[in-house]
């Protein structure tokens, strides 16, 4: 495998967002995820859940709902306002105040045509849906109190309506208030205490589900507006419901970080009639869960932790399936940290700030797992606040250290820096091309001179550095005409190749020296998650999100026998089973048979001369290597090397030194930095 | 030696109660549980037991109701039959005969004519897979049936009866085993089996305990080692079916039940606590703690009125109306170990032994009943794993009764708390009150602790202890101060050069003390405490040691780590004679020379009875049961038996009591003893089956009359003449009394007195209640037998013998209106 000195970085406070808000587009199976900051996530479900889109926040946008209608997203938060994204090109696409003060929830109907939202105020507004924007159409009675929440019955005929201490139901052609149920409040204590109707569904036998404050699950009966059931499924807050499409599941999540879920059955095989019974408990969360989404065969839950659960329910799926997992995500699918190689300086991104840090140095030499003594702590260089409202997207250092770039949505910032001795100079490149406005990705070329920017429609915007000048050379278009943003953007190290990743699963290589493209890689069925352009081969590595791997001669522009050999005898399936995707391939200048690539959970050295392992081999074998004579390890030892000793890596770099750094977050790091959870009685305490 | 038929190792008294599942009639008034080899028929109200369902060979494993007769009931027993009662009137109505090992019942309203029963697999004791087999019972005329028809149901399922239950109406069957709940559809003749991991992600358990279904709903309940019910809904589909969880206990689910209409699900543990479940609304439940110990069984009456809960105290709690507890059945409170030996009250001849943790039992060997718990250790007692509580170890009564020295002990780590408490009785509570209380008597572990027996009133008590310190020491009684009364302090401590005693016992005479110190056993003056002498033997340490009783008193036996049987010679000083068994434990009968010897050998125990003063055993049998037996008990009868048979004349006077490894109390019966019990039994049925009607109470009364002296007739006055026969006989005639005395009580004896006995009979009816009185009574009865002006004209004319008595009764008795009718036409 190699011995590599290793720089484990655990400074980066890399902190996720709570999650806000779910949205599930059942057609598209793309679920969008709104976070406490505003960003809106989307995750491929027919693609491993891959975080296929990132939409960057903004300070101020609070997203309380969300929904689909179509293929558009829609938002709307307590900054009253009403956003649709712009999903190719990762912003919003234009926001609407709806003039009713902070909007609480958002809805649609099932057919597409029309927008509810429930406003402070006490107000239902709705609005139409158009082709290029949405319209206010009229209010629904106004109420006293807010309306928190919002849910359209299956025909659009009725809207239920979730209130303080109440739910109202709102006959949607006429406008007028139709029932008023009430909710009781909870017991002792909390008795004074108004209780919020914190979600509420409307099923197609007009039965209203609503969850509330008091911790209760309540079935109504919408047509003479009688209680039929109640469930007290938790001490505390039932804050979110979701009811699986066939309406016989339904889950709710508590504070307790619990998810419930109810069951429509029968009593017994000769009654036909059937109630809500409660049936499983899954505890997956230990902070609030605030959006729920019961897919067909799964339940994803997110909240106050951050983490997105995909729990899958076993009786709708196969055991054995891969579907069979339980899924935790919690770091986003993307390198949050760039590295410049020759400087040794790494660059870490936060929505509102970036870092800059130097590496740290150590003395002596050591045997195998020895600590060494830190000759010089690491040292932050600069921390730089982001101008304006709109969060940070992307950024990009030089690999000598000298530039530093990042993007918002609407802008893009350039500066020079100098050292002398310990002390950091920053200045602001001002004079930027106007091609650099849209920008989803940024990285420099490794000699420093060419800065890449992708823009709209998978184009790429090659900008030559040059002290004092900063030169628009060149707008690279790729003639697929794909309208997806890219996400990946990596040039070669000899600066001639650059190849670009977009989320409709395209590769494209383009030759800098003529400044067009150069091939198109096969389209292939996942998204890649890594690329890479081999420095001495010239062999593009791409690595996708079902993990699968790829090596594609540029110089050919064919697969590589390698990877043909390597999809003729398939991967291993501890390999495939792995549930982060790999998101950095890098190379070993020294070995040119190396890759190395890296997930959460795990580095890897991908040795191209070693035999590829089979189904039979042990996959995990570096221990058992390590035990055996020198003699025996070559017969045993196969293609992938794997290392877990470093856990939660944010990334892993080859220097110029051929040191690795890698960039740890220990999960128990984010746990501690969140708020305490609800106090909850253990046994035997 | 031969093995001696009429002789029985039976299950006797305080045999478990808390085995099965009991079940409740109909009308709640009776409650019915399975209880060694007979099935017992509580009162629900009263809790006396009301009738002995015997008939089985060997444990009843099952008891349920028949369906289509609520007043009968199936009873299913590991000889392989199956029996059914009419339990009102404890009448053995057929016999079923399967041949195999019965393990559990079960049965339906549904299915009529068929019961489901639990038997191996292989036909063999000792397999350990089971199926469920349905049996077709034929209908005939016949007491006896062979039930040849069986059909297996479900195969490889548990034999613990809580781990299958019927579901709604019959329909299905749900059976656990392990990690896996099968639901066999009956009608659909399929089956769904679900399977759990063994252990979640929190390392818990999640092997099922027990379950049960719903009576209108299809849920099944079952409960978890973990102490997690989980309440399974949807199964008819292999893959759609949900459960939901409810988690209160903190241990295994012992028990679980739903009320009959389904509306409440009743759940027990180890936490004593009854636990209702409100079906349906999970988060409301109710509790009914304190129960008094771990909970094994749950059940409900068919009309939902009364829940009774089984413990493992082996007692049957009644709850009334889900919230009062109304009634305790108590049997014999086996713990996990019988530390003390089991000892015999002599006041209450009741049987004492470790009962609750830190409490003594005294419980009535003739009535099967217990008495009361002593609380010895006076502490609150916590249910929890690993954690040390005091417990009496050792307990010892003097020859009156009147004291009662108790020895408790806490094992905290490496330290050793050691309590000696002295319990004075009291006759105006009759109870035993705490005298005094010494904390650390000795500084290690107490081997043996007995008190010296008192000739005469005169010389005072000495309660001899021996420890693992190389000490033994007599406490005595003394008055300290005028004020307080007197109590128990040190008297005297003795030590054999540093050796470590192992076993203490006084001669019968209470003159001298053996005390066994590792192979030497040293013989101490009680009135001097002076070493008399010291015995010696072949190399191996001391394991038990016994002074034989009345003729053989010079004698004292002991056993040996080195396999022998001992006796010396007190006169002597020498070894008498020895013999080589592993004899577990030796013990003598107080009232007789008979000495029991428990000998185990290759997993089986033997008992051998001899007489100290020749090596031969007066009685032998071979595997009276299986593993070691530790505890035994001589445990004198209330009257003698007469026996004349040499192999059985050892259980005259005191009968056999022990302990075998299960904790089981069994006894060895005569076959005599056996006919007599059954005779009884048969005698009540008669009187029970005649319904209390006005008519009856007229009827009843005149008949009674008229049958009363009967069958009383013989036995009592027989007894009376044979056993003052033997007395005159017995006993050494530099003793008795002139011949002319003696002559006119012989001859009296011989006589036979009706009204005597109908007076007798009427005067211990009316003396049921005292014991006491009883006793003190008796001696009455022996003056008033002398007097002559009660002896009857009829029974003085010598002619008649005994036999032909009974015929001329025989023939009064008769019916003889026919020939009245004959004679007046």
């Amino acid at each position: 495998m190699g011995e590599f000195k290793v720089h484990r970085v655990r400074f980066f406070d890399y902190m996720p967002s709570a999650i806000s808000k779910m949205a599930f587009n059942f057609l598209s199976e793309r679920l969008a995820v709104a976070r406490a900051d505003g960003a809106v996530e989307i995750f491929k479900f027919t693609d491993n859940y891959f975080q296929e889109k990132v939409i960057p926040g903004r300070d101020g946008r609070a997203i309380e709902g969300m929904c689909w209608v179509g293929q558009r997203l829609f938002s709307a938060g307590l900054n009253g306002e009403i956003t649709e994204y712009d999903l190719e090109n990762l912003r919003p696409k234009y926001s609407m105040d709806a003039y009713g003060g902070p909007i609480w929830s958002i809805s649609s109907n099932s057919q597409g045509t029309l927008l509810a939202v429930g406003c402070e105020d006490g107000t239902v507004k709705m609005f139409e849906v158009l082709e290029e924007k949405i319209q206010f159409q009229r209010n629904l009675d106004r109420q006293k109190g807010r309306i928190i929440s919002l849910s359209w019955h299956p025909s659009g005929t009725k809207i239920a309506a979730g209130m303080m201490d109440m739910i109202r139901i709102f006959d949607a052609e006429t406008g007028r208030a139709t029932h008023r149920l009430l909710v009781d409040r909870g017991l002792g204590m909390s008795k004074g205490r108004e209780v919020v109707v914190w979600s509420v569904i409307f099923l197609s036998d007009n039965t209203v589900v609503s969850g509330d404050s008091a911790g209760k699950v309540q079935m109504w009966d919408s047509i003479t507006g009688t209680l039929r059931k109640t469930h007290l499924v938790t001490k505390w807050d039932v804050l979110a419901l979701s009811v699986s499409q066939d309406e016989s599941s339904l889950m709710a999540g508590t504070s307790e970080g619990t998810v419930v879920q109810m069951q429509f059955l029968q009593s017994s095989v000769e009654q036909q009639e059937r109630q809500w019974v409660r049936t499983r408990t899954f505890k997956n969360h230990s902070h609030d869960v605030r959006a729920l989404v019961h897919t067909d065969c799964a339940v994803v839950s997110g909240g106050m932790d951050t983490h997105l659960v995909v729990l899958p329910l076993l009786d709708q799926v196969e055991k054995s399936s891969k579907e069979a997992k339980l899924r935790k995500i919690t770091f986003p699918h993307r390198s949050l940290v760039r590295c410049a190689r020759k400087a040794g300086l790494l660059l870490f991104q936060f929505p509102d700030h970036l870092e800059l840090w130097r590496l740290g140095e150590s003395e002596g030499q050591g045997k195998h797992g020895d600590c060494l003594p830190v000759k010089r702590n690491p040292e932050k260089l600069l921390q730089l606040t982001r101008k304006g409202e709109d969060h940070i997207c992307c950024s990009a250092v030089s690999p000598c250290g000298g530039w530093l770039v990042y993007a918002t949505v609407s802008a893009v910032r350039l500066y020079r820096l100098q050292y002398d001795n310990n002390n950091v100079s920053i200045s602001r490149v001002s004079k930027l091309p106007k091609e650099l406005r849209t920008v989803h990705q940024l990285c420099f070329s490794s000699d420093s001179s060419r800065l890449f920017a992708s823009s709209t429609h998978s184009s790429v915007v090659v900008v030559a550095l040059s002290n004092p000048e900063v030169k628009h050379l060149h707008t690279l278009k790729c003639k697929s005409g794909s309208k997806q943003p890219l996400h990946l953007l990596v040039p070669s190290d000899d600066g001639k190749w650059l190849a670009t990743a977009n989320a409709d699963c395209e590769i494209h290589v383009y030759n800098l020296h003529k400044m067009k493209l150069h091939c198109t890689v096969p389209v292939y069925s996942s998204c890649p998650t890594a690329i890479a352009i081999h420095p001495s081969t010239c062999n593009l590595i791409s690595v996708h999100a079902d993990q699968q791997m790829f090596e594609f001669s540029l110089q050919q522009k064919e697969y590589t026998e390698w990877s043909r050999r390597l999809h003729k005898e398939g991967l291993h399936s501890l390999w495939l089973d792995r549930d982060t995707p790999v998101t950095r391939v890098a190379f070993n200048p020294e070995n040119p048979a190396h890759i190395i690539l890296h997930d959460t959970f795990m580095f890897c050295i991908v040795d191209q001369s070693l035999p590829l392992p089979d189904a039979q081999t042990k996959f995990y074998n570096q221990m058992t290597l390590r035990s055996l004579p020198a003699a025996e390890r070559m017969r045993h030892s196969h293609a992938f090397k794997i290392c877990k000793y470093f856990q939660h890596l944010m990334t892993v770099e080859l220097l110029e030194d051929h040191s690795l750094v890698v960039v740890e977050r220990p999960l128990m790091d984010i746990m501690s930095k969140l708020p305490a959870p609800v106090r909850q009685k253990k046994f035997a305490t | 030696m031969v093995e001696h038929a009429d002789i029985r190792v039976v299950h006797r008294g305080g045999s478990k109660i808390n085995f099965r599942a009991p079940v409740i009639s109909d009308d709640s008034r009776l409650l019915l549980c399975a209880s060694g080899e007979c099935v017992k028929v509580y009162s629900t109200s009263t809790e006396e037991c009301v009738h002995h369902l015997r008939a089985h060979t060997d444990v009843v494993t099952g008891v349920v109701l028949r369906p289509s007769n609520h007043l009968q009931v199936y009873s299913c027993s590991m000889d392989g039959t199956i029996r059914l009662w009419d339990f009102t009137d404890a009448i053995l109505i057929k016999t079923y005969v399967i041949g195999q090992p019965i393990y559990s019942i079960y049965a339906s309203a549904q299915h009529n004519g068929v019961l489901f029963i639990t038997i191996p697999m292989l036909n063999d004791k000792t397999s350990e897979m089971f199926h469920l087999v349905a049996v077709h019972l034929q209908q005939s005329t016949e007491q006896l049936v062979e039930a040849r028809e069986l059909s297996v149901v479900i195969s490889h399922v548990s034999s613990n009866p809580a781990a299958i239950a019927f579901g709604r109406a019959g329909e299905y069957l749900a059976s656990t085993k392990g990690l896996q709940l099968e639901v066999f559809f009956l009608k659909k003749q399929k089956s769904n089996r679900f399977s759990l991991k063994e252990e979640n992600k929190k390392g818990r358990k999640n092997t099922f305990s027990c379950v049960t279904c719903h009576p209108t709903d299809d849920c099944i309940a079952t409960g978890h080692e973990d102490g997690q019910i989980r309440l399974w809904r949807n199964f008819s589909h292999k893959k759609e079916y949900t459960y939901s969880t409810l988690h209160w206990h903190h241990t295994t689910v012992g028990s679980l039940c739903f009320t009959p209409e389904g509306t409440n699900l009743l759940s027990g543990g180890v936490e004593s606590v009854l636990v209702q479940w409100r079906y349906n609304q999970d988060t409301q439940r109710d509790f009914l703690p304190r129960l008094g110990a771990a909970i094994t069984h749950v059940t409900v009456s068919p009309d939902g009125t009364l829940f009774t809960t089984t413990h493992s105290d082996n007692k049957i709690t009644i709850i009334r109306s889900g919230a009062k507890v109304s009634a305790v059945i108590q049997g014999l409170v086996k713990g996990e170990s019988i530390e003390t030996d089991l000892l015999i009250d002599p006041r209450s001849k009741a049987l004492v032994m470790n009962g609750k943790p830190g409490h003594l039992q005294f419980y009535s060997l003739q009535r099967d009943k217990l008495m009361y718990n002593l609380d010895i250790v006076q502490q609150e007692y916590i249910y929890q794993s690993d954690l040390q509580q005091f417990e009496v170890v050792k307990a010892a009564f003097n020859s009156s009764g009147n004291w009662l020295a108790t020895v408790e002990r806490e094992q905290k780590d490496a330290e050793l708390e050691l309590n000696l408490k002295l319990w004075a009785f009291d006759d105006q509570t009759q109870s035993f009150v705490l005298n005094t209380t010494i904390s650390a008597p000795h500084e290690n572990r107490i081997t043996a602790l007995c008190f010296s027996p008192a000739t005469d009133s005169q010389t005072t008590t000495v309660l001899v202890s021996s420890s693992k310190d190389g000490h033994f020491k007599a406490w005595q009684l003394a008055a300290h101060t005028e004020d307080e009364g007197p109590c128990w302090s040190c008297d005297f401590v003795g030590a054999y050069h540093g050796l470590v005693p192992s076993c203490c016992c006084f001669s019968a005479d209470g003159s001298l003390l053996a005390v066994s110190f590792q192979e030497v056993v040293t013989v101490w003056s009680s009135a001097s405490w002076e070493l008399l002498t010291t015995l010696s033997q072949p190399p191996g340490d001391i394991r038990d040691l016994c002074f034989g009783q009345l003729s053989c008193s010079k004698y004292l036996l002991g056993t040996s780590t080195s396999n022998l049987l001992l006796c010396w010679n007190l006169l002597t000083c020498s070894l008498e004679w020895s013999t080589s068994m592993d004899i577990s434990l030796l013990l003598a009968d107080p009232l007789s020379e008979n000495m029991a010897a428990f000998c185990s050998q290759s997993g089986y125990t033997h008992l051998f009875v001899f007489k100290p003063s020749e090596p031969r055993p007066i009685f032998s049998q071979k595997a009276v049961c299986s593993g070691k037996v530790m505890r035994a008990v001589f445990a004198p009868r209330e009257e003698m038996l007469e026996s004349c048979e040499e192999s059985s004349q050892w259980l005259n006077r005191c009968q056999l009591y022990f302990l075998s490894q299960h904790m089981d109390l069994m006894t060895f019966t005569t076959k005599a003893e056996e006919d007599k019990l059954m005779d009884s039994s048969k005698q009540l049925v008669i009187d029970d089956t005649v319904a209390m009607t006005p008519f009856h109470l007229l009827l009843g009364k005149r008949r009674k009359e008229r049958e009363e002296p009967q069958p009383a007739v013989s036995s009592p006055s027989a007894q009376r003449s044979s056993s003052s026969i033997r007395e005159l006989l017995q006993t050494p005639a530099h003793v008795l009394p002139s011949t002319s005395y003696l002559c006119s009580m012989f001859v009296r004896s011989l006589l036979i007195s009706v009204t005597d006995n109908r007076e007798e009979n009427n005067e211990a009816e009316g003396e049921m209640d005292s014991e006491k009185e009883e006793e003190d009574s008796e001696e009455e009865m022996d003056t008033r037998d002398t007097r002559p002006e009660q002896v009857s004209a009829e029974s003085v004319s010598p002619a008649l013998t005994k036999a032909q008595l009974r015929e001329l009764r025989r023939l009064k008795k008769q019916d003889h209106s026919w020939l009245q009718g004959l004679l007046d036409p």
